[in-house]
Formats: C-alpha cells, sequence, structure tokens
C-alpha cells in the first residue's frame, strides 16, 4: 500500500535536541511528546504538521542523545515517513524497532523542496515525487531486519522467539 | 586477516572466531543499562507485550540521574517506575541517591565494567567505556528492552577508524581537547556507523580519567563506539573494583582500518566547540574575550575528580566573576566526598562556585542551571546543539575543566594562562 504526503524539508544534523527538547522528557506518551516535535527546529511545527505529512532531511538526521522519544514525537504526530541522506545510527534502530518507515536516500533528500506531494510504495521499492514528476528506486531494508519488521516490529520479535524457546 | 579491538569483542560474544565489517551478527550481552528517561518507555514496552520476567537480573543497572533529584511530579512518576520495576524483577544495580550519580561514572568506579566486556545502555554516551577496553555502545529503550528480556541483541559489525596520537601536549591540554580535535576534524556525522580506535604514546600518557573523556564523545561523531587497549594504568585503575578476571584484547598488527588519521598532540592548543555543533572547534584563544554568563562544570564527559582539581587549581584563592553563575556538579556521589576530603569543595565555594548534587541536570538543559534567551554558557559537558541547555536561542561553548573554571573567573572566555600566568604549574 502507497503512502501519500505533503513534504516539510529540513536540513543536516537535525539532532534529538531538536525534535524533542529535554524538558519534555518527562512523559512516555507520545500524543504529549508530538506537542512538543521539532519545536526547537522550528517552534511552528507542531502547529503545521498533519497526519500523514513525510519529513525530508539531510545529513545525519536524529543524531545526538539515545531517546526514543524523538522517533516516538515523530510516529505521535502522525508523520507518515522519514527520508533523508543519512540517519544517525541510534536514531534509524529506533524507528526501524518502532516499526516506522525510514529511508535513507540523498538522492531524494536533495531533490525534493517543502511542499512537493511524495507517494511511497514499500513494498515495491518505490518513491515517485507527485509535485515534480520524479520516481526513484530505493533499497530494500537487509534481510534480517526485515524479520524484525515482518514480525511487527522488534518486541512482537522479542515475544515470538521467547515462547519459541 | 587481522581484527580490530572492536571486531575482537563482537567476534567473542558471538561465538565466532571472525567477523568483518557489514557482518550482522547475534550477541550475548554483558550489562545492558538504562537511566530514568530511558527506563520507563523500556518498562513499558515489556509489560505492552506481557513479558513479566527479564532474562538475567545482575545483568542490569538502573541509574537515576537526569531529573535526579526528581524536579517535579512527572520526572519522580519516572524514577518510581524504575524503582518498582527493579523490586520486581529483583535488579539489585539500581541506583538512586545513595553511593550513586551520573550512571557513566559511577558504573565504571564501581566495577561494573571489565576489560573485554560487552556493554549496551539506553543512553548515547554508553561509549564511555571503551577507553577501560571494553566494546559499549548505545540504543533506544525497544532495543534495550529487547536485551533485557533475551540476553542478546543483534549489531552489524562496524569498520574501524584509527586514531593515532604523539607529541607532548601542551600546557592545559587533556583528553577533551584531545577529542574535540578529532570531531572538529572529522564533523559530527565523520564516525557514523563506525568503531574509534584509539593509539599512541600520547594517549597511553594520559590517566584513565582523559582517557574517558575521548571515548565519551564518540557519539558526537556520530560513532558507535570509541575504544582503547586496556593497558596497565587501566588495570592499576581497576583493581579493587571488578570482580572478575578481565579480558585483554589487543588489535591485531594486521588488522584492517577503513580510514587512519594521525595527530601531533604537541600542535593541540586548548580548544572550545562553539555553538550549535561540537564539530564547530576552535582554539580558545580565537574566542577569547566572548562575554559569558555561566559556567558549568560537570557531567559524565567531565565531572571526574581530575576535573575537580584543575577547576580548584584555578580558583583557588580567586572569584568567580559577579556576571557568572558557576556550577559545579562532581559526577558521583565518591566524587563529591573525595573532592570533600580534599578540600577541593571548599576551595570552589570560597570561589563563589555554586556545588550541587550529583545529577546530568543541566548537560541536557533538565534542571540546575537552565539557559535564558540569549546567555552564554562556557561548559565542560558533550552537546552545544540548539537549546541543548535552555532557550533556544541561548549559546553553549564546549570546552575542559581548565578553560571553563578560567572563564568563570575573567566572566568571558579566557585560556587558562591568562588567569594563572605562562609561569604557574599547569594541571591536567
Amino acid at each position: 500500500m502507497a503512502i501519500k504526503g505533503r513534504v516539510w524539508k529540513f536540513g543536516d544534523d537535525i539532532n534529538t535536541d531538536e525534535i524533542i527538547p529535554a524538558r519534555y522528557l518527562i512523559t512516555t506518551d507520545p500524543k504529549e511528546l508530538a506537542k512538543h516535535v521539532m519545536e526547537d527546529a522550528d517552534p511552528e511545527f507542531p502547529k503545521k504538521v498533519q497526519p500523514g505529512d513525510i519529513i525530508v532531511a539531510g545529513k545525519n538526521f536524529g543524531c545526538g542523545s539515545s531517546r526514543e522519544h524523538a522517533p516516538l514525537a515523530i510516529k505521535g504526530a502522525g508523520i507518515a515517513a522519514i527520508i533523508a541522506e543519512s540517519f544517525a545510527r541510534i536514531f534509524y534502530r529506533n524507528a526501524i524497532n518502532l516499526g516506522m518507515i525510514v529511508i535513507e536516500s540523498p538522492e531524494i533528500a536533495k531533490e525534493t523542496d517543502e511542499g512537493d506531494i511524495l507517494e511511497i510504495d514499500i513494498e515495491k521499492g518505490i518513491v515517485k515525487n507527485l509535485t515534480k514528476g520524479k520516481e526513484y528506486k530505493i533499497k530494500p531494508l537487509p534481510e534480517d531486519l526485515k524479520k524484525i519488521q515482518e514480525a511487527g516490529g522488534l518486541m512482537e520479535y522479542a515475544k515470538a522467539k521467547l515462547e519459541g524457546k | 586477516m587481522g581484527m580490530t579491538l572492536t571486531e575482537k569483542i563482537i567476534a567473542a560474544h558471538a561465538g565466532k572466531k571472525y567477523v568483518e565489517p557489514g557482518e550482522l551478527v547475534g550477541v550475548k550481552v554483558d550489562l545492558a543499562i538504562a537511566n530514568d528517561i530511558t527506563a520507563p518507555l523500556a518498562i513499558k514496552q515489556l509489560e505492552k507485550y506481557g513479558i513479566d520476567k527479564v532474562h538475567d537480573p545482575d545483568k542490569i543497572a538502573l541509574v537515576m540521574d537526569h531529573f535526579f533529584p526528581p524536579k517535579d511530579i512527572l520526572s519522580a512518576q519516572q524514577i518510581k517506575i524504575s524503582r518498582d520495576f527493579a523490586k520486581k524483577m529483583g535488579i539489585k544495580n539500581y541506583f538512586e541517591g545513595q553511593d550513586s550519580g551520573v550512571m557513566h561514572t559511577i558504573l565504571p568506579e564501581k566495577g561494573f565494567i571489565a576489560p573485554g566486556d560487552l556493554v549496551i545502555g539506553a543512553d548515547s554516551h554508553t561509549c564511555t567505556y571503551g577507553a577501560l577496553g571494553a566494546f559499549s555502545t548505545g540504543v533506544g529503550s525497544t532495543d534495550l528492552a529487547y536485551i533485557w528480556a533475551t540476553g542478546e541483541t543483534w549489531l552489524k559489525v562496524p569498520e574501524t577508524m584509527k586514531f593515532t596520537f604523539y607529541g607532548k601536549p601542551q600546557r592545559w591540554v587533556g583528553g577533551k581537547d584531545f577529542v574535540l580535535t578529532v570531531i572538529g576534524e572529522i564533523g559530527v556525522d565523520g564516525a557514523l556507523y563506525r568503531a574509534m580506535e584509539y593509539h599512541g604514546e600520547a594517549i597511553k600518557e594520559l590517566d584513565v580519567e582523559n582517557r574517558l573523556t575521548i571515548t565519551n564523545m564518540a557519539i558526537e561523531a556520530g560513532g558507535k563506539n570509541a575504544i582503547m587497549e586496556a593497558d596497565e594504568k587501566v588495570l592499576e585503575w581497576l583493581k579493587g573494583r571488578i570482580k572478575k578476571e578481565p579480558v585483554i584484547h589487543k588489535a591485531d598488527p594486521d588488522a584492517k582500518y577503513c580510514c587512519e588519521y594521525e595527530f601531533d598532540a604537541s600542535k593541540i592548543e586548548p580548544v572550545v566547540a562553539a555553538p550549535n555543533l561540537p564539530s564547530n572547534v576552535k582554539p580558545v584563544t580565537e574566542v577569547a574575550g566572548k562575554p559569558i554568563n555561566q559556567v558549568f562544570i560537570g557531567s559524565c564527559t567531565n565531572g571526574r575528580m581530575s576535573d575537580l582539581r584543575i577547576a580548584a587549581h584555578i580558583l583557588k584563592g580567586r572569584k568567580v566573576h559577579p556576571d557568572v553563575r558557576c556550577i559545579v556538579i562532581p559526577a558521583s556521589d565518591r566524587v563529591y566526598k573525595q573532592a570533600m576530603h580534599e578540600g577541593i569543595l571548599e576551595i570552589l565555594a570560597d570561589a563563589g562556585c555554586l556545588i550541587s548534587t550529583s545529577t546530568c541536570g543541566p548537560c541536557l538543559g533538565g534542571h540546575m542551571g537552565i539557559l535564558a534567551e540569549g546567555e552564554v554558557c562556557v561548559s565542560t559537558s558533550n552537546r552545544n546543539f540548539t537549546g541543548r541547555m535552555g532557550h533556544p536561542n541561548s549559546e553553549v561553548y564546549l570546552a575542559g575543566p581548565a578553560v571553563a573554571a578560567a572563564s568563570a573567573v575573567l566572566g568571558r572566555i579566557a585560556h587558562p594562562d591568562e588567569v594563572v600566568g605562562t609561569k604557574a604549574e599547569a594541571l591536567v
């Protein structure tokens, strides 16, 4: 099934302090966290963002702390996918573990502008920029990560593994 | 083909003779740790999936440090969730309030990390332990919950970068200046997904605390881990702390590195990382003169005894500038007591420093010293991202303890020699 959404564009090295400032880490509720998502990068963002929107960013997205509250805040805001030139490794693991769609593609990140409409088909491995009339192929996840995704996330995978023992 | 230090430890924990970069392997975890921000999320995940037992409670440690002592009701609730979980699961290694402090200071101090260990933490600065010859890296809460449930995790074997430091460092130049110099050179994503292996006579000359400062900041270069060979200094430091036999790994002479960097330590000056990236590194002399409002000496990066001794050396018989609040937070209760015993707390208090109980506090803009709009702080911590220590328009300059203390005296960013003169003894 394809996802279609409007793009919000961010630059390089967007860090977890900008995604969800530490002052809000006193809760683990995604909806509460979403009220402050990306606030220190763009104070208006929590008001502007709509469920189904897509974040497109530069290099090293999600660098900094290991706080899973960062992907949770983005998930809580209903962001459908994140495409970046590259991701910081802890953020990337966290997002996969939470069953989010994260796509590493310097090409898409560079050629997409704010407000563009993207269509993402994970199964087919295709991203279309409907505004610009472009189409991109994306790399599938490594097999071992696919197993986690197919199980429905890391904890589902854990549960199946424990019960199998 | 030989292996790097990181490859050797991962192979040993994967039950394999040989691993190579890019390979995904399952590994057994010696210790899985979390704090008061990340533990509650991991606990929530276990509960959500009805997992009511942990694999091995003795391989878990929980340290309440970020919002400790609890700054408000919500943070108190998070700590309570963690404490109740520890009791329910029989986790003895739960630390809060007594003989505790900042996680990455107290766990090595108490002997929880031995050379050769594989440690995973739901805290990005878990990479600190590499200075003791261990593999350690940060993950999020769900990854950690999986480890608590199964005792294992998966890792992608990283490529290793080799950093060699030679030569005799200048006055006042310590581990913080070394690591900031590296980050300034390679950038905040320069070590993304990679291991950072440190070598060279200048590293060997450093004491264990200064080495811990270097490995602590691997994550600020995007690194998966940083690591050093455990030498005699490390084994001496660990004596009486660790309870098991250390497993000493050495990098093979024919180990494969993806890239190699060499630094002449004698050319490194005391440096700062200017706002808003840890890679925005400049010699302190280039920004000296910038007026400041706050100095923070503490954190898992530079809150140990050697750091407080340097601060006291510079602040002894002097006063903190009237325009500055200088907050000193010993990174563990043991450091606090030792500093009291050595008369350091008295020196700092006489100088006008504000001394707090151990906490991460202001490092992450949590509490105990938040910045207002436009305020400028010199901090011995590890990050200076937008809004890290307070208002999005506040500024953080990262530095070692000597530059921080000198800046506190002069009310502006300063080289330590501006305060003590070039003839006085310099500490590192």
